[in-house]
């Protein structure tokens, strides 16, 4: 599979191999372990210092993680997986969504992410809006999970254990966002997903009954990679990275300062009304780069 | 609160057969050749419905028609609306207990009964909504307090629990009396009632003890009530979703469910007093008592639903504003006055004239409310799940039009509760005999001292 994934990002999107060499996947390759040193990481607090604290068994490791792992539910340590999306920069092309569902294998009926299109009020231009799951940090959904099948990490990413999840759907119900989708009935992956063994860090192979949802990619960040979507974005739209070294990075390869960048920008989250306080900020569509959505509906 | 009785201990051995005695001990004969057929008829719908829900196991839940929007449908609908009436047979019955009114003794049972078979088929029925029903375990042992689902399954649990309970404890005289009695019943049957009867002798200590434990259970039982369907409520109540994150969601589960389950009781004594014979214990007065306070449910859940929407239509905006407007007099427009209509406004107005105010008057109301509130927790859980937040991405049409998967076991549960529900009234007496008995004695000796018989007057004099 990581093969396949090699492959596709090669063939795939422009300026990958900067972002595999930046500066930015350089700040990712840390979840490798390559700062371990002996039993102890060095890891980052979220007041900023560098401390060393006990590394896990091993070393964090590279390959995701199964459902019986403890350490599946603690999440990558020092970590807090961000994102950022410039909706100046979004042409609406689906290039996010295209490479996300082919690395998780999504059947054609749903997405992870979602590319709508939001016009805040008549006179407002309509502008193109990617959504993920917003991995929320007072996630509506884990709390009201009857049997903590889904549930948040340290490092900020909400998962789901198919293995354990009963089905009853109230995540789907408590999201208020629609990140959620249901596998209604038997799933049809491809023999290369079911090669695999199942990880709630990809969310492959499907399992009848259970929810699924954007996972964040904790699989790439473990090889110090950035998730498909981001890698994806040909327009360089999405930004990832981790709050705690406050730097994000997009396909182009470009690492900002995420602090900078949502105070320079505006950042904003989408209801913050709602108090889910997501894990993923926007950028107003201001001074697009592109034609607004019905615009380009008009030369299509 | 002891119920008073007449304190002279009847020697069980030598049981005179008294007239209610011998009414209530005819109604456990055997089927009839008709009623069998009607039986026949009820087992083959719900061998449809399970024949379907096998089907159901096999494929998924794609044979229903719920999708990632609609993820909640029929399923869940038949449960609010299944434990709705499960409330009003105990909560009722309980009610009128503390409160000393006479009159219940020929319908409290029956109501109990009620809740007890509904109670039995709302369980499964949320079984039958999860995704992976084999993994059911999973609620015990991974089991998380934080989640409404776990409280509602414990409140569910400790409400049929008490409910059982609250209905054995004034069955144990019953129990005795047929243990007793003459008639020709099987060997097994009779073995039945001697266990159930637990040696009742019917002595002054003994009945002492049973009234206070059925008091004590009448008290408990309210809260337990009220905690079932508020959990419920909160279940939609705590998610952030326009109709449902509101504050009167619980009181309104509540009231609507003590509305239907009272409808519920009426129809079901109508078609009890009708096949078992019972005018003389299952009076007009009875009616016409229980249709004021299905009048009363009536006129509080109108005030709550008045809140609810007209509230909310004045000030809101973005999806609470959609979903108002779905229902206003948008795709669920029908179904949403169709609720007023049939619901409320009518049953209301039927019991409200003093000559429709009759059994039939009051049975059509009760029917009209039940069918009136199954559409009530359709506008509950469908035009919320219509109304998102986020725009829609293209491509996505918000129709939810259930399979007929999704009616056959709907189909299914009700016949099954009615089933239910024969199989209780044809093993055991449906109205209770030695509460009307001791009513018949005080009717026998006028110079009780009684005062709270003047509360509820007994119908059966």
């Amino acid at each position: 599979m990581s093969a396949n994934r090699r492959e596709f990002l090669r063939n795939g999107v422009l300026a990958l191999g900067a972002a595999a060499t930046g500066a930015g996947a350089a700040s990712l390759a840390r979840a490798q372990g390559g700062a371990s040193t002996g039993g102890k990481v060095t890891a980052l607090t979220v007041e900023g210092k560098l401390v060393e604290v006990d590394a896990p068994e091993g070393q964090t490791p590279a390959r995701a993680l199964g459902p019986g792992d403890p350490e599946l539910r603690k999440g990558i340590p020092g970590r807090k997986f961000i994102m950022v999306i410039d909706l100046a920069k979004c042409d609406g092309c689906g290039e996010c969504i295209n490479s996300c569902s082919k690395m998780h294998f999504i059947p054609p009926d749903r997405q992870w992410i979602k590319v709508l299109r939001m016009q805040d009020s008549e006179n407002a231009a309509p502008y193109f809006f990617p959504q993920p799951c917003y991995h929320c940090d007072n996630p509506p959904c884990t709390k009201v999970c009857p049997v903590d099948a889904t549930f948040k990490r340290e490092d900020g990413i909400v998962l789901i254990d198919n293995e354990r999840c009963v089905g009853c759907r109230f995540c789907m119900a408590a999201c208020p966002y629609q990140a959620r989708s249901f596998n209604w009935g038997h799933p049809n992956d491809p023999a290369e997903a079911l090669a695999q063994p199942y990880s709630p860090e990809y969310g492959y192979p499907r399992k009848t009954g259970t929810v699924e949802k954007c996972d964040f990619c904790p699989d790439m960040a473990r090889q110090g990679k950035l998730p498909a979507c981001v890698t994806g974005c040909p327009m360089g739209a999405i930004y990832y990275g981790d709050q705690n070294e406050d730097a994000v990075t997009n396909s182009l390869g470009k690492t900002q300062p995420l602090s900078r960048l949502l105070r320079d920008r505006a950042g904003y989250r989408q209801m913050e009304e709602l108090g889910t306080e997501p894990r993923v900020y926007y950028l107003p569509p201001v001074n697009r780069q592109y034609p607004a959505p019905d615009e380009t509906a008009k030369e299509g | 609160m002891s119920v008073s009785d007449n304190e002279q201990p009847t020697d069980p051995r030598q049981p005179p057969m008294s007239r209610v005695t011998s009414d209530v001990v005819a109604t456990l004969k055997p089927l009839s050749r008709g009623e069998w057929w009607g039986v026949g008829a009820l087992s083959a719908v719900v061998l449809w419905g399970a024949a379907m829900y096998v089907n159901q196991l096999r494929h998924g839940l794609s044979v229903t028609a719920m999708n990632d929007y609609f993820s909640w449908g029929v399923y869940i609908i038949d449960y609010i609306f299944l434990i709705g009436i499960g409330m009003a047979g105990t909560l009722m019955s309980a009610m009128l207990r503390l409160t000393g009114v006479k009159w219940r003794h020929p319908i409290t049972r029956l109501a109990e009964a009620v809740t007890l078979v509904a109670l039995l088929v709302a369980g499964p029925i949320v079984i039958v909504d999860m995704g992976r029903p084999d993994r059911f375990f999973h609620v015990l042992v991974y089991g998380r307090l934080q989640s409404p689902i776990l409280w509602d399954v414990f409140s569910l649990m400790t409400y049929l629990a008490g409910s059982v309970l609250y209905l054995y404890l004034p069955m144990v005289p019953d129990m005795a009396i047929l243990r007793d009695c003459e008639m020709a019943f099987p060997a097994w049957r009779r073995k039945l009632y001697k266990m159930m009867a637990l040696g009742w002798r019917d002595t002054p200590r003994q009945k002492q003890r049973l009234h206070r434990c059925i008091n004590i259970m009448a008290v408990v039982i309210i809260p337990v009530a009220v905690s079932l369907h508020t959990i419920t409520a909160w279940i939609f109540g705590m998610t952030l979703r326009p109709g449902w994150h509101s504050s009167i969601i619980g009181p309104a589960f509540v009231v609507g469910a003590i509305y239907s389950g009272i409808a519920a009781v009426i129809t079901v004594m109508a078609l009890v007093r009708w096949r078992f014979k019972l005018e003389a214990y299952l009076t007009p007065d009875h009616f016409k008592k229980l249709s004021l306070l299905l009048l009363t449910m009536c006129l509080i859940y109108l005030y709550f639903t008045l809140n609810e929407y007209v509230g909310g239509a004045y000030a809101s905006g973005g999806s609470e504003s959609l979903y108002l407007s779905n229902m206003f007099q948008g795709p669920y427009t029908l179904q949403f006055w169709s609720m007023i209509m049939i619901g409320l406004l009518i049953p209301g107005l039927l019991i409200v004239m003093p000559w429709t105010r009759t059994i039939k008057g009051i049975v059509t109301a009760s029917v009209l409310v039940n069918i009136g509130m199954w559409l009530m927790r359709y506008i509950i859980v469908v035009p919320t799940l219509s109304s998102p937040y986020m725009p829609l991405p293209l491509k996505v049409s918000l129709i939810y039009v259930p399979t007929l998967t999704e009616w056959s076991i709907t189909a299914a549960a009700f016949s099954l509760m009615v089933l239910l529900f024969v199989l209780f009234a044809k093993l055991f007496p449906i109205i209770s005999i030695w509460e009307i008995e001791a009513d018949d004695a005080h009717a026998a000796t006028p110079a009780t001292t009684d005062s709270r018989q003047a509360l509820g007057g007994s119908p059966c004099a």
